[in-house]
């Protein structure tokens, strides 16, 4: 059994692409589509690896990503960030903020399970 | 029988007596026991010098010849006495205030104290007053004669006309030149001409009483006797009447010698209220007993005896000796007052105007200060007085004394005429120029010389017979006496006429299209309102200028005694202790005037000037300086303007970058938008289509979905990118409309099925108004379809009410069509309304499959067909207008 | 220059008093005039015409007699202009500060 993986991502498609990815491979994912409570729900759920969509209703990723990285318990916290908008100033944005993996849509399949495995067992 | 030697003494007595007089007024003025010298009844007798020996003893010759023409003489200076209110008030009122020393200098000051034009009334006094002073030592002459035997007749009258000369020049000399400030009259002389007034009044009323009651009987008697006479008939020349009374007034204005006693002499108005009457009435008495003096001279004497001579001749063959000694005192009374006068007043013009910026020149700058100026302005004066009177006598030894010294009184009058329009144009008219003064007075002087002048030596004597004749080189129109062809005048009246003219308009014109320097400006103003502004002209700085100095100069131009208190005076009145003053501008006026009251305004300026050096301002400077003050104000406000365009540019620059920045931002943003709406469809077809691909443990069923999916997704990005591509062809305006008409209700009915086409779930309910879509509209109708279709999907996806409802309104308002799109959900927030017309402007949460860019192209389309789409915020739900232009639009047929 | 202070000129006033009003018509009196004079003295010239001749004794009375008669008005007019610049002069003050002013 692997472990437990939250997405946060607004896109219903890209949220049902990427849960039967992970599920396929024995992961627990847990879905969310607002990034006004995201952090909370991050706290209340406490995954083991984070996906983390760049825009989200309600607040943008980059903000719930210093967010967590400020909360000296989700500071570990792996995160994977997936952006659409494939700007090289994104993926610095969230380097500085902290972030484990940075990805532009559209990524392989085998790309996220990759990464969301290789963040796991770092 | 009266004897020469009688007759000597009877006239050396009088000088002597005159000296006396005169000796006595100064010590009396000296003394400051003066009042009675001031009087207006002195001052009103000192203006009988108008009377000279000419007068005296030539208006009985000129009645006899022409009859009562002799009056015009009179006439003329009356009605300017009278009318003194007119000019002699302001002329008055000028020199006083502006210490004026004579014409010469009245015509430099208020010309910009020109000396050039100095020089120039100065030259015309001299060439008009010289030929003066010959008649005056011819009539003394002829006097002499009169009383000589016949063998002495010719021996005694030149050397009589030489010791007169010499005498006079000695009178004028000593009481002429003892102080030099103007302000100090000249007293004794004054004193003297009064006596010499009265002297010559009674003299010819007790002649003309002894004709009138003593031969013809009294004044019945008289009467007749006139009527009887050769001069019974009046015989009237209506040109040389009317002219010869102007001529005289006019002279009476101009001539230097009257200017002296008028005007320099003049202490108060009181002096020429008075004269405005007496002096008229001591001229009618002067002129009352001519004719009866003449009607008896001419019966008396026998036939060819020289009337100019009856005033002497009638009283001698009467036998009255004593009446006949009177006569003659009377006669030398006035010749010896009228030189008297004109040698101080022409040799002051000649001192001030020529001698003294001669000498100053040569001296050169600085050098005002190392001579003793008084006694040099002494000596100029004396020996201009001097000069004045030997020319006086050489004009008498070479003209003969001939009858050609006779005309010379009104040829005289004629020449210094001239100088009025300059003076009148001086007083009245502000915009009188120095180039118009001098302009006109050359033109005058010219006209003058050839016309009067030159001619009055007669025919051949100067100018050749030829120029009569034929006129200057050949030319008709030039002959002196018939100038421009102007033929049968009298030569008086034509020179007169045409010099007067001439002048005037010359100096007008001339006047009118020059510029006067600021100097002249201010003088002009000063003169023209001195009743309103008396006061000084114009200023020296108040800079700290050499006082010692300018007390030397004063003390050599006043003398000692008088220039320290002058400065002591003055030092008093600002407080100050010691003798030196500032030299306040004020003062520096002050002194100014006080000196031109001795060298004449041009002169003091210039000494003043020469001295105060670099501390004073002229007004030239002060215009230069003010010029240069406008100059750098414009050069700063040119700064000004420039740093503002700078500013402006900067500004405009700085929101051009803004609007670079800005729209850099938004391309950055309008790419990431568009990034991102490509990038997300793509992931989720890459996603399943790698699902799909891979194929294990997929059901049926979800492989199904994922391809349905993936085929959603693929329609999506076709969307987006159809829409980007027509909004970019939008934007760019390369769109070419396709116009057509139509219904607007079948575009409509189109635009909402093509809506509802894909329609599942709840049904939009819409709300037409038939009758009211009922319009014809001529336009790209494809493009307004494409419009109302993105309106009512809006209304399809976004509209939240439980029973979604569309309501089309259609309205005609104001030469509009428009077209509401008005749904019953809960509208669009205030904060969103700005940006709905954005691109990716999606204000929904709720995701709807669009790119966003719907409004967006909408606004396009209709800015394209002249019309606007906006969002009516007064409705309950979501509301949109689309306004079109009518004339696209046409009531439905 | 005299210490009459600074510039007290202000408008001339609208209306004057009743004596500077009977004195500026005086003036105006005394400035016709020279004109009344030289029309009256231009008549000469209308003698002779028509062959009517005019006595010279009559000639010499009429100009006489106008001379006369502008004499003794200048003197009224140059006498009650006198008077009333006087008493002005010591009515007002200021006047008295600024003699070379004009009377009025």
């Amino acid at each position: 059994m692997n472990g437990h993986v939250l997405l946060i991502e607004d896109e219903p498609n890209i949220i049902e692409a990427i849960s039967f990815i992970l599920s396929r491979e024995g992961w627990r994912v847990d879905t969310h589509s607002q990034g006004s409570d995201a952090v909370e729900h991050v706290r209340r759920t406490g995954p083991d690896v984070l996906i983390l969509d760049a825009m989200l209703p309600g607040r943008s990723g980059f903000d719930i990503l210093r967010d967590l990285r400020d909360d000296p318990e989700m500071s570990a916290l792996p995160i994977l960030m997936l952006t659409a908008r494939g700007q090289s100033k994104d993926r610095e944005q969230a380097e500085r903020a902290g972030v484990s993996r940075f990805m532009t849509k559209p990524f392989s399949n085998a790309e996220v399970l990759d990464a969301v495995r290789a963040l796991s067992e770092a | 029988m009266v004897t020469l030697n009688t007759l000597a003494a009877f006239a050396l007595a009088y000088v002597g007596l005159l000296f006396g007089v005169a000796f006595v007024a100064e010590r009396a003025a000296r003394r400051g026991r003066g009042r009675w010298l001031r009087a207006p009844l002195v001052y009103t007798l000192s203006l009988s010098i108008y009377c000279t020996a000419w007068t005296f003893y030539g208006a009985v010759g000129s009645a006899v010849r022409t009859g009562f023409e002799y009056l015009t003489i009179y006439l003329g200076p009356s009605l300017v006495m009278i009318g003194w209110w007119w000019v002699l008030r302001k002329l008055v009122l000028v020199g006083r205030s502006q210490r004026i020393t004579s014409v010469a200098d009245l015509i430099s000051s208020r010309y910009g104290k020109s000396n050039l034009l100095g020089v120039g009334v100065t030259i015309l006094a001299l060439v008009g007053t010289t030929p003066y002073i010959a008649l005056q030592l011819q009539s003394v002459t002829l006097s002499v004669g009169v009383f000589a035997h016949p063998g002495e007749a010719r021996e005694a009258g030149d050397a009589t006309a030489l010791y007169v000369a010499m005498g006079l020049a000695l009178f004028t000399v000593i009481f002429g030149t003892r102080n030099l400030d103007a302000n100090e009259r000249h007293h004794g002389v004054v004193m003297a001409i009064a006596v010499e007034s009265v002297v010559k009044l009674t003299a010819l009323l007790a002649v003309g009483v002894f004709v009138t009651w003593g031969v013809m009987g009294g004044i019945g008697g008289t009467l007749e006797r006139i009527d009887a006479s050769e001069l019974g008939q009046v015989r009237m020349d209506g040109g040389r009447w009317v002219g010869l009374t102007l001529l005289s007034g006019m002279a009476l204005l101009c001539l230097p010698r009257m200017f002296q006693v008028m005007v320099v002499e003049n202490d108060s108005d009181a002096q020429l209220r008075v004269a405005s009457w007496a002096f008229p009435l001591y001229l009618m008495l002067m002129s009352l007993f001519i004719v009866p003096i003449a009607v008896a001279g001419l019966e008396l004497l026998p036939a060819g005896a020289n009337p100019d001579l009856f005033v002497l001749t009638v009283p001698l063959s009467q036998g009255q000796d004593a009446l006949a000694v009177l006569s003659f005192l009377g006669g030398f009374s006035s010749a010896t007052s009228m030189v008297i006068v004109a040698a101080i007043a022409v040799s002051t013009m000649v001192s001030n105007h020529i001698v003294m910026p001669l000498w100053l020149r040569t001296r050169g700058p600085g050098a005002s200060v190392s001579g003793d100026v008084r006694d040099v302005v002494m000596l100029s004066r004396r020996l201009s007085i001097i000069g004045v009177l030997l020319l006086g006598y050489l004009y008498y030894r070479t003209s003969g004394g001939g009858a050609a010294l006779a005309t010379i009184g009104l040829v005289s009058f004629v020449g210094i005429s001239q100088v009025l329009p300059a003076m009148l144009g001086g007083l009245f008219w502000r915009g009188a120029t120095h180039v118009g003064a001098l302009a006109g007075l050359t033109v005058g002087f010219v006209l003058w010389l050839y016309t009067l002048f030159l001619p009055s030596f007669g025919e051949g004597v100067i100018l050749p017979r030829a120029v009569f004749d034929a006129g200057l080189f050949g030319l008709g129109w030039l002959r002196p006496h018939a100038l421009f062809g102007l033929e049968g005048l009298d030569p008086l009246m034509h020179a007169l006429m045409w010099s007067i003219a001439l002048n005037a308009v010359t100096f007008f014109a001339a006047s009118l299209v020059s510029f006067p320097s600021p100097l002249e400006r201010l003088q002009g103003a000063q003169f023209v309102s001195i009743e309103l502004t008396p006061g000084p002209t114009r200023s020296w700085s108040g800079g700290p200028a050499e006082v010692e100095d300018l007390m030397i100069m004063t003390q050599r131009i006043l003398g000692a005694g008088e220039a320290q208190a002058l400065f002591a005076a003055e030092a008093r009145r600002q407080g100050l202790e010691g003798n030196l003053p500032d030299p306040s501008p004020d003062f520096l006026e002050t002194l100014e005037r006080k000196l031109s009251g001795s060298v004449g305004a041009a002169t003091a300026h210039a000494m003043v000037g020469q001295i105060v050096g670099g501390m004073s301002v002229s007004v030239e400077d002060l215009m230069a300086v003010a010029d240069e003050t406008a100059q750098m104000m414009e050069y700063s406000a040119r700064l000004e303007a420039q740093s503002k365009e700078l500013a402006r540019t900067a500004a405009q620059l700085r929101s051009a970058n803004d609007k670079l920045t800005r729209l850099s931002v938004q391309k950055d943003a309008f790419l990431s938008q568009i990034s991102h709406e490509l990038r997300t469809p793509m992931t989720s077809i890459r996603a399943f289509s790698e699902i799909l691909r891979d194929g294990e443990g997929l059901s049926a069923e979800a492989a199904s979905k994922y391809a349905s999916i993936i085929h959603d997704e693929a329609l999506r990005l076709t969307r987006l990118l159809d829409d980007l591509l027509d909004l970019s062809v939008l934007e760019n305006g390369q769109v070419s409309l396709n116009v057509r008409s139509g219904l607007l209700s079948e575009l409509l009915d189109r635009a909402i099925a093509s809506a509802r086409s894909d329609e599942d779930g709840q049904a939009l309910r819409i709300l037409r108004d038939p009758a009211a879509e009922r319009v014809w509209i001529s336009t790209d109708l494809d493009r307004l379809a494409q419009v109302f279709i993105n309106l009512v999907s809006n209304a399809r996806k976004y509209c939240d009410a439980p029973v979604p409802e569309l309501r089309i309104r259609v309205g005609q308002a104001g030469g509009r069509l428009t077209v509401d799109f008005i749904d019953n959900g809960s509208g669009i927030a205030a904060e969103a309304r700005d940006v709905i017309f954005e691109k990716f402007a999606r204000v929904s949460d709720r995701e709807a499959g669009g790119a966003g860019l719907g409004l967006a192209i909408s606004r396009q389309i209709v800015t394209r067909l002249g019309g606007e789409i906006s969002y009516l915020a007064d409705e309950a739900g979501a509301a949109f207008r689309i306004e079109l232009p009518l004339d696209i639009a046409m009531a439905a047929r | 220059m005299s210490d009459t202070g600074g510039p007290r000129r202000t408008r001339p006033p609208l209306f004057l008093e009743r004596r500077s009003y009977r004195r500026r018509r005086l003036i105006d009196a005394a400035r016709l005039l020279p004109v009344l004079g030289l029309m009256l003295w231009l008549v000469p010239l209308l003698w002779g015409i028509g062959g009517r001749t005019v006595s010279a004794s009559g000639a010499g009375i009429y100009i006489f007699a106008i001379w006369v008669l502008l004499i003794l008005a200048a003197a009224v007019f140059a006498i009650t202009l006198g008077r009333s610049a006087g008493s002005a002069r010591e009515v007002d003050p200021e006047t008295r500060a600024e003699e070379e002013r004009p009377p009025w």
